[in-house]
């Protein structure tokens, strides 16, 4: 790949090509760097199984509801003890878990629908969230628990998203067949097994856990859009589970590398975690435009019909 | 012949209002049973509390001890939408034999195939399910009942909203269940399809009209009867008189 003559580097050594500067050079040269990627990989990896599941359950905004929820519990850890990793994790799964429990209770003794009392869970926990966080900690903290900080994982966030991610791909792998019979023919699994309440709450387990991780690197507000758009990306190219799966974790680390390195080339007015969201959101849109499964240019292309 | 399902003076209902009320009698292992009568009379109910899936308001329900039992209801409360392929849904009647962690191996994998060619879906491993028409998909949830090798099976309408040669594809099923000695019992609508392929008839209209051999069963005296027992349903009934004695 030649150098533009116009790149050619101030010191005369040999012009290295540009695309190794771009896509590389980045990583090879900060460690924050090298740490943001593994970071989001692993994010990537175990959060796009999730939201696959998230979507087919008709839970898209269970997941968003969820990512909100999470906020009071890390504020509350973070009043106790400061911006500490392992007090904002606990709050964050103990309020993630709570909120989920309350909202199927709700919706089960209650004429409330699911939808309807996650909406409305999801509003005061983040404005009891935002309050919590202003109460002690300056707007630099409230950002970064709104939005992350992916530039700045040190070894204890790492090990954390590292663990959830090995943690879920494992559990999903152990209770994928009754997840999965539970999301096409809930009435089959229950006349064949008793596992159904069970896979549900794991699952919910699994979500909660992957969004305070996400979380840590992305913020609450974001951290649902690295499971989201990826699964719904890859809906758009596939109509088997298993390469859904696959697609989805593909296209969640593609965005999340793309990110890195639009962020890095836009300097510090390109802020990573939403430079990776919009990576995937550009994904998403991609694939519905040209997604080989009911992709919009497939519907207007008018093609001759098959024979059979 | 010992009884596979014995019901002795049973309620069925939902929120105290019973769907069919004070049911008694058996059905015979290795029998093939309809169940058939008017829309509302309980013949759902009745089959639903046959497969657990609902407890008794009243009386009991007996089945025989270890029977392997499977159950087809009337709309399969089925994610059409959910990206999985025929085989793999088929594949899920193994159930009973490989769980939640075993394997499929060769073997399993044959009779998956198997069951697929049974139902004459073979080529069709790989579609979607929500590429197949309600024809095929209800020979796929017959194919997946196949795999569930039970010894009692309850199917729900089967046959409602199918076209004739799938029905007759089917009904050949029904009968080779028959013929190895399974119990099968069928809620239908179409009285000559019970005629013809039937011995047992049970005759509901909330509670038992008439329950024998289908030509006995079956008379227009009897479905007239069934006609009328079927009455308005009241949210302020009082309690059931005979519930007392």
């Amino acid at each position: 790949m030649p150098a533009p003559a116009n790149a050619a580097p101030p010191d005369g050594l040999p012009s290295p090509p540009m695309l190794y500067d771009l896509f590389i050079g980045p990583f090879a040269e900060f460690e924050f760097m090298r740490r943001a990627l593994v970071g989001i990989l692993a994010l990537a990896v175990s959060g796009a199984p999730i939201g696959v599941f998230l979507m087919l359950r008709r839970m898209s905004l269970t997941g968003d509801a969820m990512a909100h929820a999470i906020l009071p519990g890390a504020a509350i850890g973070y009043l106790v003890a400061g911006l500490s990793l392992p007090a904002m994790t606990l709050g964050g799964l103990v309020a993630g878990f709570a909120v989920a429990l309350a909202a199927g209770a709700v919706a089960r003794l209650t004429v409330m629908k699911e939808d309807a009392s996650l909406a409305a869970f999801y509003l005061i926990s983040l404005a009891l969230g935002v309050t919590i966080v202003s109460l002690r900690g300056s707007a630099i903290d409230l950002f970064h628990v709104l939005f992350g900080n992916v530039l700045a994982l040190d070894d204890e966030v790492l090990l954390l998203l590292a663990s959830v991610a090995s943690v879920t791909l494992l559990t999903l792998a152990a209770m994928y067949r009754p997840l999965v019979l539970e999301c096409v023919d809930p009435g089959f699994l229950r006349s064949v097994s008793r596992s159904g309440g069970f896979v549900h709450l794991g699952f919910l387990g699994l979500v909660v856990l992957n969004l305070v991780a996400g979380f840590h690197a992305l913020g609450t507000l974001l951290a649902v859009g690295l499971m989201m758009l990826p699964a719904a990306a890859a809906r758009f190219w596939t109509a088997d589970i298993t390469r859904l799966l696959l697609l989805a974790s593909g296209l969640g680390m593609v965005a999340g590398y793309a990110g890195l390195v639009l962020s890095y080339a836009g300097g510090s007015s390109l802020p990573a975690g939403p430079a990776i969201i919009l990576c995937a959101g550009c994904l998403y849109l991609g694939s519905l435009l040209f997604g080989s499964q009911g992709g919009l240019a497939r519907q207007l292309l008018r093609r001759p019909h098959l024979q059979r | 012949m010992s009884a596979a399902i014995r019901l002795d003076d049973l309620t069925l209902g939902y929120d105290r209002h019973p769907a069919v009320h004070h049911l008694s009698g058996e059905i015979a292992a290795g029998s093939l049973t309809a169940i058939v009568g008017p829309n509302g009379a309980g013949k759902s109910t009745l089959l639903k509390g046959i497969a657990g899936a609902l407890s008794p308001l009243g009386g009991a329900l007996t089945l025989a001890r270890g029977k392997r039992l499977a159950y087809l209801p009337q709309s399969a409360d089925l994610d059409r939408s959910f990206p999985i392929h025929v085989y793999d849904l088929v594949a899920m009647g193994l159930w009973g034999s490989a769980g939640i962690f075993g394997r499929i191996g060769p073997g399993a994998r044959a009779k998956v195939e198997a069951a697929i060619a049974a139902v004459g879906l073979t080529g069709f491993e790989r579609r979607p399910i929500g590429a197949l028409s309600g024809g095929q998909m209800q020979r796929v949830l017959f194919a997946r009942l196949l795999l569930q090798d039970a010894d009692i099976i309850l199917l729900d309408e089967p046959f409602t909203a199918i076209d004739a040669r799938t029905t007759a594809d089917l009904l050949a099923l029904v009968q080779r269940w028959h013929g190895e000695a399974r119990t099968v019992v069928a809620v239908l609508h179409d009285i000559e399809t019970v005629r013809r392929a039937f011995p047992q008839t049970l005759l509901l209209a909330r509670e038992t009209v008439a329950w024998g051999a289908t030509a006995e069963v079956l008379t227009p005296a009897n479905l007239l009867a069934a006609r009328r027992m079927v009455e308005a349903f009241d949210s302020h009934a009082g309690a059931c008189e005979r519930s007392a004695a």
